[in-house]
């Protein structure tokens, strides 16, 4: 039982990470139906943000995290101008085969910048383990959860009670009806990138202070994890996208703890061809009736 | 005065030509139709004016305005509002949001609330299904939604695409019930319907598109006389 619970812990940390991730996939996916692949080298890119805010600017933790959400906020912005804007009316496949290029091309421009090295992620919390009823926790397990389930909350808040979350739904159901109503189209699927990167920086921080490790491939895994956990929740709907991250971190985990190690990998990705057979639109989507 | 001038527009779908030098004027506090059978043309008329179609030759101008390149999000603010063909409501935003993604360009509170109320008022059934999702409404509550939203930003001019389609004809009398009260209260109406004779008796001037040119313009109680147009549109 403990043993159970201790892997819960574990899970959930690691979730909460896969959440974070997929919610950019899935409000990208939501507003321009575009599975953007090129989300888990923003991560990437999010965690040298972090790394270097400390290391090079002497930043403190807090304020490096700030930092690199805004700059990684940027970089999808640029990104979404640069590469997908332009496709906006071609056809989807030739805006996923783009993404897959971003992808390719920032992992790259950092391997050339940054060099292979695997930098260490400076040790800026004292990472102390409590323990609770035989249950070892860290600080940094707990800072992922806690800072990753507030920024789930700021972000349902802003989607269901704000302007521009309003706003933003109502681009993703119909773009030609909202742009009818004034709303500039164009700025709400930049706004929606500059989040889903912003939160996505987050988790890469965060992976960055919990592995400690910072290399130009570090998106590549984590990013397919998640795109599997936003399309196991519903691609295209929040809520989806943190259940599916969560689910997909316990499962790992248990799986690790159980099993093996060795399979984790497997299982995640098995669970995606498992959901794409049995139920494409994921837990907690609805099958699309086309309306007349 | 004029409000709306469409002149020699031509617009084109690849190859395919959808309008042909077509001309309409609408006068300020008219209810002008614009009938003609599916595939006329008619709602890639008003999805040129609001700008949702690019390709065009030819010039609109709204109050005197050239708007030809105005993208669409840029026209409600000066007065031109689109409901368009399928009322195309937020599907997943409750009816109290989707009046307000209607006002969204409102910066005054006040104004917001005041047109709500109106709108509440005069559709209760709104008012009472306020906070359900709007995917969940009748057809004809759809339309009224539609309408009532496009209310919201407070238009000087509005299109309308088809408000009659899919509905009862009970619904249909209500619908243009609500048109002509619209109009009394000093919004002027661009009208696109099939429904030929109720399109007819509601306007002071209406236009016929036949496969992308107008065939024939005039009051509309002139053309509901015409043989032409009883024979073709009126099923007479």
């Amino acid at each position: 039982m403990t043993q159970f619970l201790q892997q819960t812990i574990n899970g959930l940390s690691i979730g909460s990470i896969y959440a974070l991730i997929a919610l950019g996939y899935t409000m990208v996916y939501g507003i321009i139906k575009l599975i953007n692949f090129a989300h888990g080298e923003i991560f990437m890119f999010g965690a040298y943000m972090g790394m270097l805010g400390i290391t090079m600017l002497g930043l403190p933790f807090y304020a490096a995290f700030v930092l690199s959400m805004v700059l990684t906020a940027i970089l999808g912005v640029v990104i979404e101008r640069v590469a997908y804007k332009p496709l906006r009316n071609s056809s989807r496949i030739a805006a996923l085969i783009t993404a897959i290029g971003v992808s390719f091309l920032i992992q790259n421009l950092m391997l050339r910048i940054m060099g292979a090295r695997i930098y260490a992620f400076p040790q800026v919390i004292n990472n102390q383990v409590f323990v609770f009823f035989g249950l070892r926790v860290n600080l940094i397990q707990m800072i992922i959860f806690v800072v990753s389930i507030l920024l789930m909350i700021g972000l349902q808040l802003l989607v269901k009670k704000t302007k521009l979350g309003r706003a933003m739904r109502a681009v993703s159901v119909d773009k030609d009806a909202a742009a009818l109503m004034g709303i500039n189209v164009n700025n709400i699927i930049t706004m929606t990138f500059a989040i889903g990167s912003a939160l996505a920086a987050a988790a890469g921080i965060m992976v960055g202070l919990y592995y400690i490790r910072v290399f130009p491939f570090m998106g590549f895994t984590p990013g397919l994890k998640a795109f599997v956990a936003a399309v196991f929740g519903g691609i295209g709907i929040i809520p989806g996208a943190m259940i599916g991250g969560f689910s997909i971190g316990l499962i790992e985990t248990y799986v690790a703890g159980y099993g093996s190690t060795l399979y984790k990998d497997a299982v995640v990705f098995a669970i995606l061809i498992i959901i794409l057979l049995v139920k494409p639109s994921g837990l907690l989507g609805k099958n699309e009736k086309e309306k007349v | 005065m004029s409000m709306l001038k469409i002149e020699n527009l031509d617009v084109f779908y690849g190859v395919i030509q959808a309008l042909k030098q077509v001309n309409i004027e609408v006068q300020q506090g008219q209810i002008v139709s614009l009938i003609g059978s599916n595939g006329a043309g008619k709602t890639t008329l008003l999805r040129t004016i609001s700008g949702l179609i690019k390709q065009q030759n030819g010039t609109i101008h709204f109050k005197g305005e050239d708007i030809s390149k105005t993208p669409p999000e840029d026209l409600p603010k000066k007065g031109l509002v689109h409901v368009p063909e399928g009322r195309r409501i937020f599907a997943g935003l409750s009816v109290y949001e989707n009046l307000q993604m209607g006002g969204y360009l409102s910066k005054n509170k006040a104004e917001f609330k005041e047109d709500l109320q109106k709108i509440y008022q005069r559709f209760n059934i709104l008012y009472q299904r306020r906070n359900q999702d709007a995917a969940t409404l009748s057809g004809g509550e759809q339309q009224m939604l539609a309408i009532s939203r496009a209310l919201m930003a407070r238009p000087k001019l509005l299109l309308l695409d088809e408000p009659s389609m899919g509905l009862a004809p009970l619904l249909v009398r209500e619908i243009f019930e609500i048109i002509k009260e619209i109009n009394q209260q000093g919004t002027t109406i661009l009208l696109v319907e099939q429904n030929a004779m109720q399109a007819l008796k509601v306007a002071d001037y209406a236009y016929v598109l036949e496969t992308g040119s107008i065939v024939m313009e005039g009051p509309g109680l002139t053309l509901l006389k015409s043989e032409e147009v009883a024979r073709v549109y009126l099923g007479g």
